[in-house]
């Protein structure tokens, strides 16, 4: 299945990722899609959505979703 | 009860009276109370010159949608408004604008509140300064 994993702000810029498109398997998480795109240990305060949602890191992820992390947010 | 986001520059009182006057009925409400942020030239000690802020459009456009609706179901309103920038920002500048309409004042300070409280809790917007010949982000990971 395929998902689409998106990046934001400071995030997007240490990582050097905007958006990619990967190969998820059944049942992975969000914390181990992280684990596949990046060689960093999950920072403990990134946020994370699927399909425009707050999400959390155990939650299993879905063929078509859209993933994405990003830092804590400062609208306003 | 829309939201809107702007590149441009926000003109939040001509925001206001715009929206109030081609969607109020008047004499539908008798409160309307109203809340704007303006972009400061100092933040943590630092002059700073220029911000831009980063968003992620659907799912922000979809977060400050349902918090229209979340106020208008917490509080008997009858109407509410959320206007927001994005892009390169300017010390002056408004940057946000949240109002809210009822018929007696205490729902349209709660409600009003209750939109920029939470907007500034849990929107995806990211804030970048430029201070000086250096960028930084508001909070980092």
């Amino acid at each position: 299945m395929t998902i689409e994993v998106k990046f934001f702000a400071s995030l997007r810029e240490k990582l050097g990722m905007d958006s990619v498109r990967i190969e998820a398997r059944p049942g992975m998480t969000v914390r181990e899609v992280w684990d596949q795109l990046t060689e960093r240990d999950y920072p403990v305060n990134t946020l994370c959505a699927i399909n425009m949602d707050y999400a959390r890191a155990d939650d299993v992820v879905n063929d078509g979703d859209e993933v994405a992390f990003f830092p804590p947010v400062t609208g306003g | 009860m829309p939201a809107f986001l702007y590149s441009q520059p926000l003109a939040p009182l001509h925001e206001l009276e715009r929206y109030q006057n081609a969607h109020l009925r008047p004499g539908s409400y008798g409160a309307s109370a109203n809340f704007i942020g303006t972009m400061r030239d100092f933040n943590a000690g630092d002059d700073v010159q220029l911000m831009t802020l980063e968003h992620y459009p659907a799912m922000t456009q979809q977060f400050l949608d349902r918090l229209c609706e979340e106020a208008s179901s917490k509080w008997p309103l009858v109407d509410c408004l959320i206007i927001h920038r994005f892009g390169e920002i300017k010390p002056g500048d408004p940057i946000v604008l949240t109002a809210a309409w009822s018929a007696h004042r205490e729902d349209a300070f709660a409600a009003c509140r209750y939109l920029i409280e939470e907007l500034k809790a849990r929107a995806p917007f990211w804030k970048k300064e430029t201070t000086g010949e250096k960028e930084r982000w508001v909070h980092d990971v």
